[in-house]
């Protein structure tokens, strides 16, 4: 290994610094869904059939969130459409 | 009234059964009356890691079944005064727990012992959620690597949604116990360290137990390895029970050992 790259491969965040941010996103992620009821995934598929009807989308550009408020709840609809 | 404490995971092959083995010993070492129960239905183990293997007449099931009552099937330890075995099945049947028979076996357990530990199978499915519905308090083990410590959210969630006392609108108490830690691995920044699991999993620290070639050796030998004083995986174990129940100790074997020649020569772990 050339000095260079030691000095490159210095630069990489460490194998463990990677583990903890990965696992800090999806933690995070995985936390706000364990409190949503469980009709929510089935109706987010049922929302994407809806909208398959009129645009082609894929899974991963639609989701549902349900956010407890403390007097109300709020359902957020979130739908990214495919570039013109 | 006995204290009932799950020793849970979420993900398999984590040390659960080494720890419930270790901790029900350490307990029961301090004068605790102590009763280690092992809920993997159909993959028992627990009874070979205490070393009971070959006494084991009848189990969990039976009883629950009425097919034998409890004081037949609890299994005197040899080693440890006041420590008694319940072993698990070997049916295939998943559903052999039934919530009521599990209820009526703890009730009748809480009347005699001090301590009851759960030895939880891996999972989140109904035997991992049977270990733990009437647990007051929870061991959760969790090794220091990506899947092992996403597991152990999950079962968290579950603890704090699906036990009893989280029906009741109340609080399991949780505790974090981190094993097979390698500190030279944590100082190379290979390995998750003991800060960074704690910050992501935020529950408080009963304890790090490292990786330990003793782990292994007493597994072998069928003795819980908190019985071998010499270890550090057993002095971390001590030291986690010292804490379970209350005492103030310092963590140990945190930090990377810089061993000496001669230590080195004569293969100190
Ligand atoms: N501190 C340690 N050092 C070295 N090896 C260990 C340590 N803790 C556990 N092990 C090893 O890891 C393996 C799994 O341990 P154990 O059976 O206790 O896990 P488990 O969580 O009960 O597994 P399962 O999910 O299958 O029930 C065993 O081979 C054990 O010897
Ligand atoms: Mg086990």
């Amino acid at each position: 290994m050339g000095i260079i790259d030691y000095f490159i491969k210095k630069k990489q965040p460490s194998s463990a610094s990677v583990a903890k941010e990965r696992l800090q996103i999806v933690v995070a992620h995985e936390r706000n869904h364990r409190n949503q009821p469980d009709y929510l995934p089935l109706m987010q598929q049922e929302i994407i059939e809806v909208i398959r009807k009129y645009i082609e989308i894929d899974q991963d550009q639609v989701s549902v969130q349900l956010d407890d408020n403390d007097d109300c709840s709020v359902l957020e609809l979130n739908v990214t459409l495919p570039d013109r | 009234m006995a204290k009932i404490i799950v020793v849970t995971s979420g993900k398999g092959g984590v040390g659960k059964t080494t720890s419930s083995a270790a901790i029900s010993t350490g307990l029961a070492l301090r004068g605790h009356k102590t009763v280690v129960i092992d809920f993997d239905v159909g993959l028992r183990n627990l009874d070979l890691i205490m070393g009971c293997e070959r006494r084991v007449v009848y189990d969990f099931v039976n009883v629950i079944n009425k097919e034998a009552n409890l004081k037949q099937a609890l299994i005197k330890d040899k080693r440890t005064e006041g420590l008694y075995v319940l072993p698990a099945s070997q049916t295939r049947d998943k559903d052999a727990l039934t919530h009521d028979g599990v209820e009526a076996v703890l009730n009748e357990l809480a009347e005699d012992f001090d301590y009851i530990i759960c030895d939880s199978p891996a999972g989140i499915e109904q035997g991992a959620q049977m270990a733990l519905y009437f647990a007051e308090e929870a061991i959760v083990v969790t090794n220091p690597e990506v899947s092992s410590v996403r597991d152990s959210d999950r079962i968290l969630g579950i603890l704090q949604s699906k036990s009893r006392l989280a029906e009741q609108g109340k609080q399991v108490k949780e505790h974090l116990l981190l094993t097979r830690y390698n500190p030279e691995r944590v100082a190379s920044a290979e390995m998750l360290s003991v800060a960074d699991v704690e910050e992501i999993l935020a529950i408080p620290l009963l304890g790090v137990i490292p990786e330990s070639e003793a782990v292994l050796k007493a597994s072998n030998q069928g003795s819980p390895v908190i019985l071998d004083e010499n270890s550090e995986a057993g002095q971390a174990y001590s030291d986690a029970v010292a804490r379970l129940v209350g005492e103030d100790v310092e963590h140990r074997f945190l930090e990377m050992q810089k061993k000496g020649f001669l230590k080195r020569l004569l293969g100190g772990k």
